[in-house]
């Protein structure tokens, strides 16, 4: 059973690194795991593909279309983060920053977080899911927090908090949910199993699952950085190691976005009313707006990638409540797209920050003048991050605009003032690093090979996204609009 | 069971209800760190009984597990846990407060209402013995929101964060009899491994800013 | 209801509910003061010390203050009378007395709070600071108080759907023989306004003549002789009304519904016990709690008012 093994893989890592952590081989130990999970995840994908949803342990473990998709994503970004990790790592070791034990504790936090990330995606139980997703936080609390400067636990201490208070009203909204279906699938075990509340979505209280979407939305939203709640994520982004900075933009950002997905689906189907469209078109309009604006003076590099990725966060919550298949269609493609390019950023940022010990913008010209393969990777991260043409946030951008200007038009200028804004901001800055600063006075550094091929993955699998879409990819995004049923699987 | 013990034990249901809904506004109203942690184990043998009487009056014996879990957890480990924290990290003296008493309370009386007219709609339709307590939950749950975002220091934030999870308790028992158990084990892990993280975390604050007063982190620049 | 004839039985209800408060108030100060003896160590004075020092300001002379004028000697038998008028209209010794139509929980309020005004005016008349000071503050309290006064009213009279207090009585003894969260909430606040409103311990030290913490006595302070024996008698009657009234709403129990000489003897028989059981509940609380700083006051009564909207609120959550 792929599915069983897929979360065994990631448990048996976060297990043997715990108690072996310390040791040399321990990061090439994380490696492997990580490719372990994300082989496991593909070959889980396929059986998904080839012969439907699989259900195991119970009905508790659970993959469609949908999470197998989101697997792939999170199990392949899990596994090139632990390569730049382990680059990253291996200079905070030679700068004597990282004892073993330190390391040790990294580790395993890494592959709990992986695991519970993988929980929430392959959970059929939506009280599972809120579980895995607060266990999700906590084991990413104290890595935010790692370099342990005043900036970093205040960074830390937000995140939890917020986190904290946003997760406990998703659980109130768990526990509405349970309330309605309990009366029409009974109660006990299967009253919150996703795919017994897919069945009977139309049969639950409207008012109840009103109230429960909302909580919902407040809930995960917070999590996924959806504003008025979003303040711990740049700082977290800002704060942490940058190899977490780019697995909380890829892929915890993702997966909170995923448990609303579901719950929107519930909701769509119990109201039969334009309600939980009208809210994340709400949440989504708002926030991609304050995320754009917010990018302006920012002179932290990771800062302004963190206030880009709520962004690019918005713009997928607006898709989703635009609803329908094609929108869907482009969030989702979205969301996937943004996860690689984002994550491939941090990558290159990392290296930047790592060699020059600042993230001002300014201090940071000269090294990214030194190291013209860093420069090329940023500037083609760039454009694929703005959503320039032959990356795949350009399709689906394209597609969430003219879906929007179809259904719901007045988001329309909105949207495109954001998205311009942000255009603009970002090449400005990225330009910045690469034309200005002193004239080169050292050498020219080499590029590391280990930081350099995820990036190249990640950015290539984006462009063959934008450039043509493989018929496989398309029926594997097919697959996933069906599983979320009839309204969307166009 | 008789009928008139049935009817007085829902009525001591209520009675609970109403006096978790009190300690929330008690918390509010605390001046002393170590009370605070006190009537956070009140609130926990507020929920124990609780649980304890809706599992009488429903004939739900799987919530004489969760009673029992939750005596041994939020009686027993949680406060000794936190007491232990004072007292290693020898915090004393008083809650400072953004928003004095007398005003917060008054907020937290808006609050009430709020919840008690969100949650009844919610009420009329539960079939549960005790539902008229879904909107006293919800209230205590919102009022412990409001502890977290009126108090200045980290441990208070803590408390609210722990009021805020019994209050979902307390609402999902009465809405539902609780929820599936894999659910609940899982929250209470999930809990007990937040109090930890707090706890690992107030010995990094203390280190950091000799204090814990947040806001001497808002005061750290970052950006 | 409107007044019938007047049954014998009925205005001799009313004379001796009049003469109970009278002769009993002093009595019920009295006991108070023997319990907080009892349990601060002390040797107590008499059951009744009240009543021998009233008598003996009665035999004073009466000294008047510069500057005043004829209100401030009006005030005390006003402010007596007042209170002594209140009495009659709070049932205790039967649950319909003569003037049960008037009898009417607001109404109460507001003779209390007249009352309270002519007291204010006469302690404000001579222009002295203290007394002055003494006025502002009862006023404060008041105000403050008052709005937790009402809303315990109204909880109390949900069960009935009217203020009158007999038929808050009728609804509150009959099929509601246990205990609602919401009656006990609101009589937790009616203990803490019952505090503030008679000047008791965490809002006024009624013993000290301390300038900077009195409230009460300071508004006496320029009273001597009879006037003052009616402005302290009229209080001791009044901390037994709040209590009366305390028992109509919270423990009804045992008050006759017809008023026949052996009911109305039982009656007072319980009702003397139940006040010595509050008194000895009011002395407790003195014992256990230090005065309240005078700006702690606010949240004092915030509190009060907090935990009556609360009764209020829980009686359409849990109890409909």
């Amino acid at each position: 059973m792929a599915l069983v093994s897929l979360i065994l893989s990631p448990l048996a890592g976060a297990l043997v690194l715990a108690f072996w952590g310390h040791k040399k081989v321990a990061p090439a130990l994380n490696i492997l795991f990580s490719l372990l999970t994300f082989a496991l995840s593909i070959l889980l994908a396929d059986e998904v593909y080839r012969s439907g949803p699989r259900l195991a342990l119970d009905e508790q473990l659970f993959s469609d279309g949908l999470s197998s998709l989101f697997l792939v994503v999170t199990g392949g970004v899990a596994a090139t983060t632990s390569f730049f990790s382990f680059r990253y790592m291996a200079i905070e070791a030679a700068h004597g920053h990282l004892s073993p034990e330190r390391s040790r504790l990294y580790l395993a936090l890494y592959q709990v977080f992986v695991l519970a990330m993988i929980v929430v995606l392959a959970s059929n139980n939506l009280g599972l899911l809120w579980v895995a997703l607060e266990g999700a936080t906590l084991a990413t609390v104290l890595l935010v927090g790692w370099s342990r400067t005043p900036s970093a636990i205040k960074a830390s201490w937000k995140y939890f908090i917020l986190c904290g208070v946003g997760i406990a009203q998703a659980l109130f909204g768990t526990i509405l949910l349970y309330f309605a279906s309990e009366k029409t699938l009974g109660p006990g075990g299967t009253a919150l199993l996703w795919t017994h509340l897919a069945m009977v979505k139309s049969q639950l209280e409207p008012t109840v699952i009103g109230l429960a979407f909302v909580f919902f939305v407040v809930g995960y939203g917070t999590k996924v950085g959806l504003v008025p709640l979003h303040n711990w994520l740049p700082d977290a982004h800002a704060e942490g190691p940058t190899p977490i900075s780019a697995v909380l933009s890829g892929l915890l950002l993702n997966v909170a976005l995923y448990a609303i997905l579901r719950v929107k689906v519930l909701a769509d189907g119990a109201l039969h009313s334009a309600m939980p469209s009208r809210l994340l078109i709400g949440f989504g309009l708002v926030t991609l707006l304050l995320a754009s604006i917010s990018m302006w003076k920012r002179q932290d590099i990771k800062r302004l990638f963190a206030y880009s990725s709520i962004e690019h966060m918005g713009i997928a919550t607006l898709a989703f409540g635009i609803g329908g298949p094609l929108a869907t269609f482009a969030g989702l493609l979205h969301m996937t797209a943004h996860s690689l390019v984002k994550s491939a950023i941090f990558f290159v940022v990392g290296h930047i920050v790592q060699t020059s010990g600042s993230q001002k913008i300014l201090s940071i010209r000269e090294v990214a003048a030194r190291t013209p393969g860093l420069s090329r990777a940023l500037l083609a991260g760039g454009f694929a991050i703005t959503g320039l043409p032959p990356f795949a946030l350009f399709a689906s951008e394209f597609l969430i605009v003219s879906e929007a200007a179809r259904r719901a038009p007045y988001t329309v200028p909105f949207l495109l003032f954001a998205l311009f804004v942000t255009f603009g901001i970002i090449l400005f800055r990225i330009l910045e690093m690469n034309g200005g600063g002193p004239p080169l006075e050292s050498p020219v550094l080499p590029s590391p090979p280990l930081t350099f091929f995820p990036v190249w993955i990640h950015l290539g699998v984006a462009l063959v996204m934008g450039l043509f879409f493989p018929a496989l990819l398309a029926s594997v995004y097919q697959k996933a609009l069906l599983s979320l049923g009839p309204l969307y699987g166009g | 069971m008789a009928p008139h013990t049935h009817l007085l034990l829902n009525r001591l249901v209520g009675f609970l209800g109403s006096a978790l809904l009190l300690s929330s506004f008690a918390m509010l109203s605390m001046r002393r760190m170590s009370s605070l942690v006190r009537i956070f184990a009140l609130q926990g043998l507020l929920l124990t009984l609780g649980t304890l009487s809706v599992a009488i009056v429903a004939g739900e014996p799987h919530l004489l597990f969760s009673a029992l879990f939750t005596f041994i957890f939020k009686v027993l480990v949680l406060p000794i846990i936190l007491f232990r924290l004072l007292e290693r990290l020898r915090i004393r003296g008083e809650v400072e407060v953004l928003l004095n008493v007398p005003t917060t309370m008054v907020v937290g009386l808006f609050v009430v209402v709020f919840s008690f007219a969100l949650a009844s709609p919610i009420s009329e339709l539960a079939s549960t013995v005790s539902r008229g307590l879904i909107g006293v939950g919800l209230a205590a749950l919102l009022l412990s929101f409001l502890m977290m975002i009126t108090r200045k220091k980290a441990i208070t934030q803590v408390l609210g964060f722990l009021g805020m999870e019994n209050a979902l308790f307390f609402s999902a028992i009465n809405a539902t009899y609780g929820m599936p158990m894999v659910v609940e084990l899982g929250v209470a892990f999930d809990v007990l491994v937040g109090t930890f993280v707090f706890g690992i975390f107030f010995f990094q604050i203390r280190e950091t800013f000799e204090s814990f007063d947040l806001k001497h982190m808002d005061n750290t620049q970052t950006e | 209801m409107a007044i019938t004839s007047p049954s014998p039985a009925m205005v001799a209800v009313e004379a001796v509910q009049l003469l109970f408060v009278l002769l009993f108030a002093p009595v019920l100060y009295g006991w108070i003061a023997i319990v907080r003896a009892f349990l601060s160590n002390r040797t107590p004075a008499g059951l009744f010390q009240p009543w021998r020092n009233l008598l003996r300001l009665f035999k004073k002379e009466t000294l008047l203050p510069e500057g005043h004028s004829i209100l401030f000697v009006l005030v005390p038998p006003a402010f007596f009378s007042v209170i002594a008028g209140a009495s009659l209209l709070v049932p205790f010794l039967s649950v319909s007395p003569l003037l049960a139509p008037v009898a009417d929980a607001v109404t109460l309020v507001g003779l209390f709070s007249l009352a309270r005004m002519t007291m204010a005016l006469g302690a404000m008349d001579v222009g002295t600071p203290f007394g002055d000071m003494g006025a502002r503050r009862e006023m404060m309290v008041a105000f403050l108080t008052e709005p937790a006064t009402l809303m315990i009213l109204f909880t109390v009279s949900l069960w009935s759907g009217s203020t009158s207090v007999p038929s808050i009585i009728r609804s509150l003894s009959d099929g509601h023989d246990l205990f609602h969260p919401s009656l006990l909430i609101a009589a937790l606040a009616f203990i803490l306004v019952f505090l503030g409103e008679n000047a008791r311990l965490p809002i006024d030290n009624p013993t000290t003549h301390l300038e900077l913490t009195m409230i009460h006595e300071a508004m006496l302070l320029e009273y001597s002789g009879p006037l003052l024996a009616l402005m302290e008698w009229g209080s001791m009657q009044k901390l037994l009304l709040y209590l009366l009234i305390g028992i109509d709403f919270f423990a009804p129990a045992g008050i006759p519904e017809a008023p026949t000489f052996l009911s109305v003897l039982a009656g007072s028989g319980i009702l003397a016990g139940k006040l010595f059981l509050l008194g000895s509940g009011i002395a407790l609380i003195e014992s256990l709690f230090a005065k309240l700083r005078i700006f702690r006051v606010p949240e004092f009564t915030a509190l009060a008012y907090l935990l009556s909207t609360l009764g209020f609120l829980l009686h359409f959550v849990l109890e409909v």
